[in-house]
């Protein structure tokens, strides 16, 4: 696991930083909860009335008065973009590094095979992306007991799991497009997690274009059917996770054969 | 009994699209042998050293290094070698000591000691941050890391640049003590000396085609002679000689002193000077010679580098 432990390592910094920055601003947003409860008759109105943006962000069927509500839409949105973009970059640049950096030269001619790599790699990224979401909902679950409401834990979970799953199918995609990029790749990664994002909206605001729910990964992020339903969507989860692992077969079938610079 | 060669390569080609990489190369390395691959930039030096290691693939072909083939038995072939690239690059944020330790793991080597070992003999501070070193420390870094685990076979791609020459003599040095271990070394470079002095073996390399593979003392002993000539003389019978490959020449100064009178001189001005490299009867090239009007004539056996610039040129 010499190849693991070294991408953990090298990622440190950056899996603080983001996991830090994601959970302080979730645990901000609840914390100002309290102040905002005696207020929120209003907001509930003025948020329902918006039209396609309340759709838009799934707050025509969330009761933004409660806290269940008011933190699926808020902490959602923040672990939702910031979940996405950091699995996009980590797994973008987990193999296309390599040759960027130039120390494919280096690690290559050692006695590890192609395929080795690439598990300890993946791995990396996935228990990445495992460590940020556990700082995220540690920041969470703290805010929520500063402000003594009780944990809504069924909900609160499931939304967490649902944005984990979110981060592995996009993780999973981006370390496909990891194997064929040789430089520049970090711009494809965030562009497919932003475009799933915007997907998600139009979806939201639009019937017509309901069946993009199927296609981005933000489809069964959906704090609201979640609520409602106590369960996550499987028709829009099940193609993620094939998404996610044609992404990982390609990355396999891909990057042992791939001539290295 | 003979070994088997440490590398054999059969009709190894490797094409990048449209550019031509490698083109049916055979090359044959022996055991315990110290070989320098020579050739000009963009010969396919690279590029060779890169698929008998399996970081690109052949396109046709086949080859073995220590005896396993290089597409179905890689690993078994890095185990047992050792590698310096050309232009070597860490991963940011780690100290040389962690690179060592890095690369001693992937390799499941306990070689703490000889890798501490080398950085002293080369001057290496382990401490130090990978990001801030030269060009020349980063290649220390990398011989340390392709010779600590004392592989059977060393591959080194151009390995002295950025070395300075002190360095560079005790680098050598660590490479002889590994070759009389019974290490096979084998390194490309274009300084040509460096091959004349450390190498038994050597081969040039030009568009992608091995254009020669011997002893280095059989390549000195061509029966090649070089032949420096001043004075009055006719280009044209000179020339006219089979064999002989023209390699610098130059012209008196107009106005300078001229040693011979001019009238005598047909078709060329007097005082002039021509280096030639000349591959024939001798007898020959005395009787065109006596017939000149020289003032001076050298006759010696061509350093290996000539050799090799004759080729490189041609």
């Amino acid at each position: 696991m010499t190849v693991f432990k070294q991408e953990i390592k090298s990622q440190l910094k950056a899996i603080l930083i983001w996991s830090l920055s994601i959970g302080i601003l979730i645990a901000a947003c609840v914390l100002m909860y309290p102040d905002m409860e005696s207020q929120m008759d209003g907001v509930n109105k003025m948020f329902s009335s918006m039209g396609s943006f309340t759709q838009a962000f799934g707050m025509d069927r969330l009761n933004f008065g409660t806290l269940i509500g008011f933190y699926a839409v808020e902490a959602g949105n923040i672990i939702g973009i910031g979940g996405a973009f950091f699995a996009a970059i980590i797994a973008v640049s987990a193999l296309m590094k390599e040759e960027q950096d130039h120390t494919a030269e280096f690690l290559f001619p050692h006695p590890i095979s192609r395929v080795q790599v690439i598990t300890e790699k993946l791995l990396s990224v996935y228990f990445i992306i495992l460590i940020l979401n556990a700082i995220v909902l540690i920041c969470s679950i703290t805010s929520i007991l500063l402000i003594h409401e009780e944990i809504f834990w069924k909900e609160l979970l499931l939304i967490h799991l649902a944005y984990l799953l979110m981060q592995f199918e996009i993780a999973g995609i981006c370390f496909g497009v990891s194997a064929f990029v040789t430089r520049g790749g970090m711009g494809i990664g965030i562009g497919i997690a932003g475009l799933m994002y915007i997907l998600n909206i139009v979806a939201n605001i639009s019937d017509q274009a309901k069946f993009l729910k199927y296609i981005t990964a933000f489809g069964y992020t959906e704090s609201a059917d979640i609520i409602s339903s106590g369960c996550l969507e499987l028709k829009y989860l099940l193609p993620g996770m094939v998404l996610m692992i044609a992404g990982i077969a390609t990355a396999y079938a891909k990057y042992t054969r791939k001539d290295l610079r | 009994m003979a070994k088997e060669p440490v590398i054999v390569t059969d009709h190894l080609t490797k094409s990048y699209g449209k550019s031509r990489g490698i083109v049916d190369l055979d090359l044959r390395v022996d055991s315990g042998d110290f070989f320098g691959f020579i050739g000009p930039n963009g010969a396919g030096k690279s590029t060779t050293i890169r698929t008998l290691l399996g970081l690109i693939a052949p396109t046709s072909g086949s080859a073995r290094v220590l005896g396993y083939d290089i597409v179905s038995e890689k690993e078994k072939i890095l185990q047992k070698a050792g590698y310096l690239p050309s232009e070597i690059h860490f991963y940011s944020g780690m100290k040389v000591r962690d690179v060592l330790k890095f690369s001693a793991d992937l390799r499941k080597c306990d070689c703490g000691k000889t890798a501490d070992e080398l950085c002293f003999r080369l001057d290496l501070d382990p401490s130090r941050k990978v990001d801030d070193l030269s060009l020349g420390n980063r290649k220390k870094v990398g011989i340390v890391c392709a010779v600590q685990h004392h592989p059977e076979l060393l591959i080194l791609d151009e390995p002295t640049s950025g070395l300075d020459p002190l360095i560079q003599k005790e680098f050598f040095t660590i490479l002889r003590e590994e070759n009389e271990k019974g290490s096979t070394i084998f390194f490309s470079s274009h300084i040509l000396s460096e091959v004349q002095t450390y190498c038994r073996s050597a081969a040039l390399i030009k568009d992608g085609k091995i254009l020669l593979s011997d002893k280095v003392g059989n390549l000195e002993q061509t029966g090649t002679k070089k032949v420096t000539i001043a004075g009055a003389f006719r280009m044209e019978k000179i020339t006219g000689l089979s064999g002989v490959t023209i390699t610098d020449q130059e012209d008196a100064e107009a106005g300078a002193s001229e040693p011979c009178d001019g009238s005598r001189a047909v078709g060329k001005e007097p005082g002039q000077k021509l280096s030639f490299l000349y591959q024939g009867d001798i007898r020959s090239l005395l009787t065109v010679l006596s017939g000149e009007g020289l003032t001076d004539v050298t006759i010696s056996e061509p350093s290996l580098e000539e050799i090799f610039m004759h080729y490189y040129e041609s």
